[in-house]
């Protein structure tokens, strides 16, 4: 039963960022990745990680993704330009991407494939693994001084964002 | 249930294709997409090693790294946005200098 929904959430998660990557309009990339997103929450469900899960519906899924959503409507760019000449052209490019990426592919899946299960000491009670409770404790003992950092952070994002985007004040003040 | 080599060998595919995508794609936003299909990859395999190792960490980290996931959408799409007042384009091809 596992391996038959770890097999349809790794397709469904496969394809849908296939499609993403596929898409020339950004808008149909955006909801492909939502797809994308939640078979791997269904993913960390079936890995005894059911906070994580809910965290990547509800702020991926559910906040980034807006964010996503609004830029592309309000740039409004449904289609993506062909290459400029007189740079590298675009066949030559793309073939040269495509056998990169198989490249990358190979070598990681190469790696990865060589991990064994025995190096890692296996299996406590999953039930403490499933725990918010057990979460909660972590994050604010061992983790306490990266979890205020990241406030600074999000702070600085914020104010960031707002500066970055906002209109042209300095050709205004000339 | 499926083992670790599973998990880490999909989460090698994602990472792929999010890369492919930055190579591939001229879209600026597509672009970042791929981005956040590669940290995903990479958030899958933290949960399936600390599942593996019986500890809560890896989900910890991938508390941390979603939030710098939303850090980087906002920047990441504010300067889109700037990019876009400049040049009326989303092609990197046309941000190829410095300052002007």
């Amino acid at each position: 039963m596992d391996g038959i929904l770890f097999y349809t959430f790794g397709a469904i998660a496969v394809l849908a960022s296939l499609l993403v990557v596929g898409q020339r309009n950004p808008m149909y990339s955006v909801l492909l990745l939502i797809v994308s997103f939640g078979a791997l929450a269904g993913l960390y469900v079936l890995l005894d990680a059911p906070f994580a899960a809910v965290t990547q519906i509800i702020i991926y899924a559910g906040a980034i993704m807006v964010v996503f959503l609004f830029v592309v409507m309000l740039l409004n760019v449904p289609r993506e330009e062909p290459a400029p000449p007189g740079l590298l052209a675009a066949a030559r490019g793309r073939t040269i991407g495509t056998i990169l990426a198989i490249v990358l592919a190979v070598e990681l899946v190469w790696a990865l494939s060589r991990v064994r299960e025995e190096w890692f000491r296996p299996g406590e009670a999953a039930e403490r693994l499933t725990s918010v409770r057990e979460i909660g404790v972590a994050l604010f003992t061992k983790y306490a001084f990266a979890f205020e950092v990241t406030s600074i952070l999000i702070l600085v994002a914020m104010v960031g964002a707002v500066v970055l985007a906002r209109k042209e004040a300095a050709d205004e003040r000339r | 249930m499926p083992s670790l080599n599973h998990f880490l060998v999909l989460s090698a595919v994602l990472f792929t294709i999010g890369t492919a995508g930055v190579f591939l794609r001229r879209n600026l936003i597509t672009i970042l997409l791929s981005v956040e299909i590669m940290l995903n990859a990479v958030n899958l395999t933290f949960i399936a090693v600390g599942r593996f190792l019986g500890t809560v960490d890896g989900q910890i980290i991938v508390f941390f790294v979603i939030t710098v996931a939303a850090a980087e959408a906002a920047v990441g799409l504010a300067i889109v946005i700037a990019l876009f007042r400049h040049r009326d384009t989303l092609s990197p091809d046309a941000f190829m200098s410095l300052k002007w």
